[in-house]
């Protein structure tokens, strides 16, 4: 049986593909793909506990958090695409380490 | 004056302040024309120059006029302008008064009486003589302006020194005679021997001044001491009575006061030992010779010395040193006269002894006698100095009477006048020499000085010898100029013709103010001064006793107003004459020195023409006579510059250089040694600084901006870095959190 540790788990894993994907990952589209991860890492979290807890079907919190999500998710990424967009219009890269004329 | 006899009130005349202002406002206006590049026509500087003169000699006659209106006892104006200095707070006296404060107080005022008057006039009159002669003597030297300028100022000075009614306006005149002299004996400046000689002048009478100044200031101090500050002459001579029997170091104060004042007036008016200067200063213009060398301003000690008269009565042993230095004097010129060549040194050796024969006046109490002789000098010394001009502009600036000889001829009316002169100075009569010289030499004869009287008569033997040399040499003879010369030789114009005739008048009849009851005058000229002279003119120093002298001087005084009022009487009453004659001799007595004297000048002068011009091979002969050595002697002046060069000058020099290097080493030494120790210690303090306390400051600067280095590492501006040690800090606490606490 498929209990509440399984989604948890799955999705602690995907949390920390997606922490490794923004730390290590010097391509701002990695980036934020890695942020997509760890918020459907969080999202499937919330649908997860909402699965679990105690009021469900009637009680749907997690289910309209991360309805929520996805749809933040997808605002963000068409911000950040724009940014990195414009950015890319200026430097001619997407490397995270060229956005850096704010430091000196 | 609170405590001391009050002077009696004296009229004031309102005019007084104009006889020396005009010319010092003539000064003036010719100094800023010099200073402004001579912008005026020279027409215009001779009318101011000449100008402001005659009209001081102008108010000088009408002082004159008004002085004789006045009754003899009050033959006094004063006019005071303004409170120059006003000290002195309460005084408490030796006897326990105590006098309330300002008791000194010192005016710019002018005194005329007699004796200023006198002296008025002889520096208007003679000055605007010399003035006019100066138009034509320095019509074509570029320094025309600036030497009017300078005459005038002189005369301003001058006028000063003669007017001041105190010490004070006296000696700010003394002291700018002394520079005006300085200025116009070193008128051409650019010849380093004219500047030297005024500095030469200017220095020995700084000595002179400086005797005068302590002598002054003794008076000042002793007569304060007795309660009485003041510097006025007539409050003086009301007072110096106080001084009698006053000591100081055992000297009586009297005779100290006044022997440093002798001090000044021998600087002034070049006595021994102070005398070297005056024959230096012949390299001024010959004009300067004549007004201030021979007729002014020399003759300033004469007339302190007569200003101070009631001083030196009271002084039996300084008036004997004032009389054996003068006729010392007169002795000594007179023998370096008799072997100068150049014309104006002779003159000037001859103003020397003159001026000896004046201190000699003074010396033997004959103040009167003194002044007089101070005015016919001025005449025929002045006249004689103007000829000597005149020579000189005719032979093309030829000083050298070795190189003249017949010129009576070519410049007759310079000869004329000249000999004039000659006859006067020589003392023959009636020329106005013979009065006031014969008159010196009998006062000193009858007041008991014989020695003095012998070398003075010797003296006047001189005198007639070197004058006639001069003209012998001069004027007598065989030209000996060169050919250039004798093409240039011409008479002078007009306007130095003109004061030479003048002048050639008074030095003719000047005399005749003052021809004594020997010989049939009234001896006008002494009872004109003889209110300020004390009484008769002349203090008896040497056999009345003192209680008798006041009583005796003011019968005399009542006589002489006698014989002033009855003056168509020639003949003075024979009471009166005994009176006067004091029982030192009789009239004929008197006649027969005068005689003796005319005498003696007469076969002085006709031996003097005798071996000059006939027989040229004595004079010669002389000059060698004893290998000649005196010969030699008397024509470098006795040595007298190289011995005061080598005994006081260089010692002098010795000591300034031995101050200036005890300066130059060793307190400058101090000094520099105090400032490189400041030196080191402070080199020693700033590397402490640097080292220490910079470095402690800077320790920590740089402490701060290395950790700020260090900590600025951690803030790159990556994100994901940020992200990673959040991740890890994130990590770390949960894992903390969960396993550990």
């Amino acid at each position: 049986m498929i209990g509440l540790t399984h989604y948890l788990v799955v999705a602690a894993v995907l949390f920390v593909l997606g922490l490794l994907t923004v730390v290590s990952r010097r391509n701002t589209i990695a980036i934020l793909m890695g942020v997509e991860l760890m918020l459907n890492a969080g999202s499937l979290n919330f649908v997860a506990f909402n699965r679990f807890a105690p009021g469900f079907p009637s009680a749907f919190d997690g289910q309209i958090f991360s309805l929520f999500i996805i749809v933040l998710a997808a605002a963000e990424a068409a911000v950040a695409l724009a940014i990195i967009f414009a950015f890319y219009k200026i430097n001619r890269t997407v490397d995270a380490d060229a956005a850096n004329s704010l430091m000196h | 004056m609170e405590h001391g006899t009050t002077a009696t009130v004296a009229q004031t005349a309102g005019y007084l302040l104009f006889i020396p202002l005009l010319p010092l406002i003539g000064a003036l206006l010719l100094g800023a024309n010099a200073y402004f590049g001579n912008r005026l026509p020279k027409i215009l500087v001779s009318l101011v120059g000449c100008g402001t003169i005659l009209l001081s000699l102008c108010l000088a006659i009408n002082v004159f006029v008004d002085l004789q209106g006045l009754p003899e006892s009050e033959r006094v104006l004063e006019d005071s302008l303004y409170t120059w200095i006003k000290a002195g707070d309460d005084v408490q006296l030796t006897d326990g008064t105590l006098v309330k404060g300002g008791t000194f107080s010192v005016d710019v005022g002018f005194l005329a009486d007699p004796l200023s008057s006198v002296m008025m006039l002889v520096v208007c009159g003679v000055g605007f003589l010399i003035h006019v002669y100066s138009t034509g003597y320095m019509a074509h030297d570029p320094g025309y302006s600036r030497f009017f300028c300078y005459l005038n100022l002189f005369t301003f000075a001058m006028l000063l020194l003669v007017m001041g009614n105190n010490i004070f306006v006296l000696f700010v005149g003394w002291e700018g005679v002394g520079f005006c002299s300085y200025a116009l004996i070193s008128f051409w400046y650019k010849e380093m021997p004219n500047a030297w000689a005024g500095m030469k002048a200017f220095v020995v009478n700084r000595i002179g001044d400086f005797g005068f100044i302590i002598g002054f200031m003794l008076l000042f101090w002793s007569l304060g001491s007795q309660g009485v500050w003041t510097m006025n002459f007539r409050e003086l001579a009301a007072n110096a009575h106080l001084l009698a029997g006053m000591q100081w170091g055992g000297i009586n104060v009297v005779t100290l006061i006044a022997l440093f004042m002798f001090v000044g007036a021998s600087g002034k008016s070049a006595q021994i030992p102070l005398y070297v200067w005056l024959p230096d200063a012949m390299a001024g213009p010959t004009p300067v010779s004549a007004l201030i060398h021979a007729a002014t301003m020399v003759t300033a000690g004469v007339y302190m010395i007569g200003r101070m008269n009631f001083l030196y009565s009271m002084s039996p042993f300084a008036l004997s040193v004032v009389a054996t230095v003068g006729v010392c004097t007169a002795l000594f010129a007179a023998t370096i006269g008799l072997a100068q060549n150049d014309i104006k040194k002779v003159l000037a050796y001859s103003t020397v002894s003159q001026l000896g024969y004046m201190f000699l006046a003074m010396g033997v109490g004959a103040f009167s006698a003194g002044i007089f002789h101070l005015m016919t000098h001025a005449f025929f010394k002045g006249l004689l100095f103007l000829g000597a001009g005149s020579v000189i502009h005719a032979m093309s600036n030829e000083q050298d009477m070795r190189k003249m000889g017949g010129l009576w001829k070519m410049i007759p009316w310079t000869y004329g006048t000249f000999l004039v002169a000659t006859i006067a100075i020589c003392g023959i009569w009636p020329f106005a020499g013979f009065f006031s010289k014969d008159e010196i030499l009998w006062k000193a004869w009858e007041s008991g000085h014989h020695l003095h009287w012998l070398l003075g008569f010797i003296a006047a033997g001189l005198t007639a010898f070197y004058m006639v040399r001069l003209m012998s040499l001069t004027f007598w003879g065989k030209n000996r100029s060169t050919e250039e010369q004798k093409q240039h030789l011409h008479e002078s114009p007009w306007n130095m013709i003109a004061p030479l005739v003048i002048l050639a008048v008074l030095a003719f009849g000047g005399g005749w103010l003052g021809v004594p009851e020997a010989l049939g005058g009234n001896n006008r000229f002494h009872h004109w001064l003889a209110p300020v002279m004390g009484g008769h003119g002349e203090a008896h120093v040497t056999a009345l006793p003192a209680d008798d002298t006041d009583g005796h001087h003011d019968a005399a005084a009542a006589e002489n107003a006698h014989n002033a009022e009855a003056e168509a009487h020639p003949a003075p009453a024979p009471h009166a004459e005994e009176v006067q004659a004091g029982g030192h001799g009789s009239h004929t007595v008197e006649r027969m020195f005068a005689l003796a004297s005319v005498a003696l000048a007469l076969f002085a002068a006709v031996f003097g023409y005798w071996i000059h011009v006939r027989r040229r091979d004595i004079a010669e002969k002389a000059a060698s006579f004893l290998g000649g050595i005196p010969h030699r002697l008397l024509l470098n002046k006795y040595y007298v510059d190289e011995i005061y060069n080598s005994a006081v000058v260089q010692n002098l020099l010795r000591t300034t250089r031995l101050m200036s290097n005890f300066d130059k080493y060793i307190v400058d030494g101090i000094v520099n040694g105090m400032a490189v120790l400041t030196r080191a210690t402070a080199t020693i303090n700033g590397f402490i600084d640097k080292l220490f306390v910079d470095g402690a400051v800077n320790l920590v600067g740089n402490a701060i901006i290395a950790g700020g280095n260090r900590i600025r590492r951690l803030q790159t501006g990556q994100i994901q870095q940020y992200l990673y040690v959040l991740g890890a800090g994130v990590t770390i606490i949960v894992i903390v959190g969960l396993f550990i606490l």
